[in-house]
């Protein structure tokens, strides 16, 4: 099961570095011209367009440019002519970090206040918690991060930077500057974990199978934590796996308000410049997250599933 | 009697008399009142009401009623539980003379499991799908206390007897059996003062159900244990319960010895339930009850029975009955013509022999047709004949390959081997290479009326679907033609404009038939229609089945797991195993001399009433 | 042909909850200023007023934005073009998505195969970088952004769509339509649709929410509307230096925004527990539970 995600996955990618490889070819131009700009007569671009390869067969190019990758040769960048990797590698566990930290924390706040609020339903906690979701919901991430800096940082209180300082040095020796980022991130997605945890563990506690445990004696809270909890968390884990995946996407609007070196703000940059190189790397880097994301949630769905883990005798 | 594989039942010991009634009842039921709000602005409703019984030590109440009636309900308020909406409204549940319903919710924790447990419905569901077994089985002795060395001991007096990899199973890994005896055994293993069981046999094949209720029955005797059993299965009540109860929209309408009750009924209620009740022993007519019974919050103010009953007198529209007694033995009814009733012979018309079917070409042939999934055959080698104005039914368990059958000749199911003719011509494996008045001809109902009518259209636009499909009729004759379809099932032109949320579980399944019926056709399938339905209904269904079958002219193919139905519906019974033909033949020489051991089985198995036949005695 | 149509009885009764009630008044109120707010503004957008992030005044009742326009004026003018965007990429977005996952649903196998695979690639972007990706190839374009917001929503709706019309199709009454023959498009049409409304009804509501995130934060980071023109996106990103000195051009477009995305979720929620009783579990406790069991599992 868990093999054949994984050469679906490895399927996918491909079908992803196609898309993404594809979609520059249709630029109207090239990626000489892009470079070149305004500079460009017929001799010169070329002139570039040769030493680019630009002038083989598009699957030819594709070729090169997969087998330069399997090298960890991503090119060069269109905007200073670095090689891609060296550039923009050390700003994975930048983000990493960033993402890693508000899923784990959103997690574990969402899944804490859901069950909290299935086990009191219908309590004054329970309608606060509820409401509270519904509003914060899709707020975009740029508003929530705004009304945040507003907050603690630049207009009522000045308790933590609005923008990040450093550069080349691990994200973690100035934790200061990671809480902002971090809430952002939490706040988008805990509302999300919260409702469904909620939904599910609703779900488990008025299943058949609690109220027999009920009927056998068994106490509010083992009921609670031993035969409803590890039900309500199935379904939860995809939810969890979903986030992450959203988190992938959010990190891009707060790495750039927050000035943080990441991916995020790497790709804005690279869009604006319009750096093909670029833009091809960190779109595979984040397809391949989204590939091992959800190898690692089916992995861990089939775990608490005994149902699918072993067919029936 | 050799049982066939699976686990060794317990039996009840012959020589272990019941024992003798009298002191304190172990279970004391007085005036029990379950109420319901709808809203807040609205006042609260009666659910249950104004029933009571007492059950001693070693004896079994069975408490019988159709769904609505609120059986279960008043079984989980025999442990202090009700469901999310409802709250206790009055009366009192005394277990050795202890009012359970004045405890504390820690205090009824305590009790329940230990003094008092429950045994599940639907033994699939009510265990927790992601722990093991074994551990289920330990909580009831973690919470309570209590020897855990006892569990083996306690499995194999629920006929469990190779705990081992029982126990380190998780609870899909198990048959159906297996799961209900666990529920057994969890609910004896504290040795319980009183035991509450929810329907346990339903969805169990005739076999295991036979084996279950052999069980409990013999561990109620030992352990001088209570026993309350929730049925709508009339004969299996009978075999199991010394005393019932009968109870009807929330009231409790009948009570007594459980011989007599079935034999002399004394409220019309439970002589129209008698009247509906297939025996396998003869073929009778059967009557269903027209209507349903009334909703809480729309209950009349007089008897709850009234609207539907033959008997009802101006007294009956004013206030509702007390209980009358008719007999020495505890035997009362809440009717005002109790004892006229008592009185009256319930027999049961006996049906008119079917006369053999005539020397016409049969309208459909199956020979050597086979089924198989990826290697597992589903069907091997099925031969059946259905002659035109033939009713043949097929009966089997579950997973006996009989609904795949049916799907074949209807299409539904393609892949198959062998050769369907019908009216003498070939059919092709699937819809599409049907012709037209192939497709037309041959109809199909389904047995949940629940998923067989789209919510979001009207009956009128349900009954004409097929209509508008096969003939372009102009706009007056299309609605006649549904007009006269629902008709014919007993349904008012008027419901053509209603939606299926509307209409009860009986009615939705007349809209079906009445949509396989609006083209004419020749032949009918019908599979597992009454199987979903209340026992009333589902006479309803059959009566109605055989007038439209006289009427029409029409080939039925009856496919059901209930043999004592095949009696009063079929010329011919097949009877199917595991894919394979067992028997064949007209009806009353299969049931009354097989010739197959496997049928022989069935016959023994399938609850009965008692060796008197109730109805002639 | 069906009863009066299911998706007016449904709104009808959300309408009425307080929730709903609530929803609808909030996002209406940013419809209305989104709508109304060109006719009504004082000053044009690109009018210079005051000094760049000049406070409050009588001539300027939110002050002066980065280069001294009026805020109030740039903020009357900046929804429209994003409602609009947002609307025709949700519209767009569902149509497509639940098409295609009826069609997988229905027809099974090879069809169900190839389009989940599709599916699967393109959910692999996050929706942001999947726009982003194409407004660097072709720069940002309207109807670029809206095309782009628009295919990154059909993958997850054509999944929730999917798993609904598996569970209407394996329903007896489709297939006592399939046993007479009745052609498949028939029963996608008469059976099989009706019984997705409420479904789509509530995918409407969550993807409006995440079009208008989505659109709004591409012109946050310049890459929709382009300058300047006004948007409140935009405003948002452009007046954040100034935020001590005059919030307002910052927290204007950030609560109007804010207040959409509140309204729609809290409708949907509305409709989504008065759709209830239609044909599903009449105790579900979240619907977004509902939804999402049935999209996350392929």
């Amino acid at each position: 099961m868990v093999l054949r995600r994984s050469l679906i996955g490895i399927v996918t990618l491909v079908l992803v570095s196609i898309l993404v490889f594809a979609a520059t070819q249709i630029l109207p131009g090239n990626a000489a011209s892009a470079v070149l700009l305004n500079t460009a007569t017929p001799a010169r671009l070329h002139a570039l367009e040769t030493q680019l390869g630009l002038n083989r067969p598009a699957v030819l190019q594709y070729w090169t440019w997969l087998t330069g990758i399997f090298h960890g040769n991503f090119g060069k960048s269109l905007a200073n002519g670095q090689p891609v990797s060296t550039l923009i590698g050390g700003r994975i566990v930048n983000s990493l970090v960033l993402v890693v930290l508000a899923g784990v924390i959103g997690t574990v706040l969402g899944v804490g206040f859901g069950v909290l609020a299935a086990a009191r339903r219908d309590s004054v906690l329970d309608h606060v918690l509820s409401v509270g979701a519904l509003a914060i919901t899709a707020l975009p991430e740029f508003v929530v991060a705004v009304i945040l800096v507003i907050f603690f940082a630049a207009v009522v209180f000045h308790l933590f930077p609005a923008v990040s300082v450093f550069v080349g040095t691990a994200p973690w020796s100035n934790p200061k500057e990671l809480v902002l980022p971090v809430a952002t991130l939490v706040i988008v997605i805990v509302p999300y974990v919260f409702r469904m945890m909620r939904g599910s563990m609703i779900d488990a506690l008025e299943s058949d199978y609690v109220q027999m445990a009920r009927l056998k004696g068994v106490p509010r809270w083992r009921v609670l934590l031993f035969h409803a909890l590890p039900n309500a968390i199935a379904p939860t884990i995809q939810v969890i796996g979903l986030s992450f995946l959203y988190l992938a996407g959010g990190v891009v609007v707060v790495e750039y308000i927050f000035n943080y070196p990441g991916l995020g703000q790497a790709l804005v940059n690279a869009v604006s410049d319009r750096d093909i190189p670029t833009i091809q790397f960190i779109v595979l880097v984040l397809a391949a997250f989204y590939v091992a994301v959800n190898i690692l949630t089916d992995v861990i769905s089939l775990a608490v599933s005994p149902r699918r883990r072993l067919p029936r005798s | 009697m050799t049982a066939p594989s699976e686990d060794i039942p317990v039996t009840a010991e012959a020589s272990v008399a019941a024992p003798a009634p009298g002191g304190t009842p172990r279970l004391a039921v007085e005036n029990l009142r379950i109420i319901m709000r709808p809203s807040r602005h609205q006042p609260e409703v009666d659910v249950v009401d104004e029933v009571s019984f007492t059950v001693q030590p070693g004896y079994v109440l069975g408490l019988v009623g159709e769904s609505g009636s609120g059986k279960t309900t008043v079984a989980l308020a025999l442990l202090g539980l009700v469901k999310r909406g409802l709250a206790i409204g009055g009366g009192k549940v005394l277990i050795d003379g202890r009012d359970i319903l004045a405890l504390s919710e820690h205090e009824l924790q305590k009790l329940r499991g230990k003094t008092v447990a429950y045994v599940p419905q639907d033994p699939s569901s009510a265990l927790n799908p992601v722990l093991k077994v074994g551990t289920q089985l330990r909580e009831v002795f973690a919470v309570h206390g209590g020897d855990e060395g006892r569990l083996t001991e306690v499995m194999a007096e629920a006929g469990l007897e190779d705990p081992g990899p029982i126990l380190a199973a998780y609870p899909h890994q198990l048959s159906g059996g297996q799961q209900q005896r666990v529920a057994l055994a969890m609910a004896f293993a504290c040795r319980p003062r009183l035991i509450v069981l929810d329907e346990p046999t339903t969805g169990l094949d005739v076999t295991t159900q036979r084996r279950v209720l052999d069980t409990v029955r013999g561990l109620c005797r030992t352990y001088e244990v209570a026993a309350v059993y929730i049925s709508h299965d009339l004969a299996v009540v009978a075999e199991i319960a010394d005393q019932v109860a009968v109870l009807y929209a929330g009231r409790l309408i009948e009570i007594g010895p459980a011989r007599e009750v079935f034999a002399t009924p004394s409220h019309p209620y439970t002589r129209g339930l008698m009247r509906a009740v297939p025996v396998l022993e003869s073929t009778y007519e059967l009557h269903g009850l027209a209507g349903s019974p009334p909703r809480p919050g729309s209950r009349p103010p007089g008897c709850f029975f009234q609207p539907r009953c033959e008997f009802a007198v101006a007294e009956c529209e004013l206030r509702q009955p007390d209980l009358i007694t008719v007999s020495g033995t505890g035997h009362a009814a809440r009717c005002v013509r109790a004892a006229e009733i008592t009185a009256l012979s319930a027999t049961l018309a006996l049906a008119s022999e079917r006369s053999a079917p005539s020397a016409e070409e049969p309208v459909l042939t199956i020979t050597g047709v086979s089924v198989s999934y990826t290697n597992k055959p589903v069907l091997r080698d099925v031969n059946l004949v259905v002659g035109a104005k033939q009713s043949v039914a097929i009966v089997g368990t579950s997973g006996s390959g009989k609904t795949t059958l049916a799907r074949c000749v209807v299409g539904l199911h393609k892949d198959w081997t062998g050769t369907i003719t019908f009216a003498g011509a070939e059919l092709p494996p699937g819809v599409r290479g049907r012709t037209q008045d192939q497709l037309r001809r041959i109809q199909f109902v389904s047995q949940n009326p629940y998923s067989s009518l789209n919510p979001r259209h009207t009956i009128g636009q349900i009954v004409g679907a097929p209509l508008a499909h096969f003939h372009k009729l102009g706009g007056r004759e299309h609605r006649q033609r549904i007009e006269d379809a629902l008709t014919s099932v007993a349904l008012r032109a008027s419901f053509a404009a209603r939606y299926p949320d509307e209409l009860s579980g009986g009615e939705r399944q007349r809209v079906a038939l009445a949509r396989a019926l609006v083209l004419d056709p020749d032949l009918l399938v019908c599979d597992e229609v009454t199987s979903a339905l209340d026992v009333s209904v589902q006479a309803a269904i059959v009566e109605l089945l055989l007038r439209l079958q006289a009427e029409r002219g029409l080939a039925l193919l009856f496919i059901t797991h209930n043999l004592p139905l095949v009696r009063s519906i079929a010329d011919d019974v097949t009877v199917i195993s595991a894919g394979q033909i067992c028997e064949r033949g007209p009806v009353t020489q299969v049931l009354t001399e097989p010739s197959h051991d496997y049928t022989r089985q069935l016959l023994a198995d399938v609850p009965a009433f008692g060796t008197d036949d109730p109805l002639t005695g | 042909m069906a009863r009066r149509s299911e998706a007016v009885v449904v709104l009808g009764r959300a309408v009425r909850t307080p929730r709903g009630a609530t929803g609808l008044v909030i996002a209406g109120c940013v419809i209305l200023v989104a709508v109304i707010g060109p006719a009504v503004a004082p000053y044009s957008s690109t009018e210079f007023v005051t000094a760049p992030f000049a406070r409050a005044s009588r001539a300027a009742w939110l002050g002066g934005d980065v280069l001294g326009r009026d805020v109030l004026t740039r903020t009357l003018n900046g929804g429209w073009e994003l409602l609009a965007m947002a609307a025709v990429a949700t519209a767009l977005g569902v149509g497509v998505g639940a098409m295609i996952g009826v069609i997988a649903a229905y027809y099974g196998g090879w069809w169900d195969n190839v389009i989940m695979r599709a599916v699967d690639v393109i959910l692999a972007f996050p929706q942001l970088v999947f726009a982003l990706l194409l407004v660097s190839i072709l720069g940002p374009k309207i109807w670029l952004i809206v095309l782009a917001v628009a295919i990154s929503h059909a993958p997850q709706v054509a999944r929730v769509s999917r798993a609904a019309a598996l569970d209407v199709s394996e329903r007896d009454f489709v297939k006592a339509m399939q046993i007479l023959g009745i052609p498949g498009r028939r029963i996608i049409r008469r059976d099989v649709l009706p019984n997705l409304t409420s479904v789509l009804m509530v995918e409407i509501g969550l993807r409006l929410t995440y079009s208008m995130l989505i659109i709004a934060g591409l012109s946050f980071l310049g890459f929709g509307l382009q300058p300047p023109t006004a948007s409140w996106g935009l405003m948002i990103n452009e007046n954040r230096v100034g935020l001590i000195a005059n919030p307002w051009g910052v927290l204007m477009p950030a609560i109007l925004i804010a207040m959409f995305t509140i309204g729609v979720n809290t409708f949907t929620d509305a409709v989504a527990h008065a759709s209830l009783g239609v044909g599903r579990r009449s105790t579900e406790p979240d619907p977004l539970v509902g939804l999402v069991a049935e999209g996350a599992t392929t």
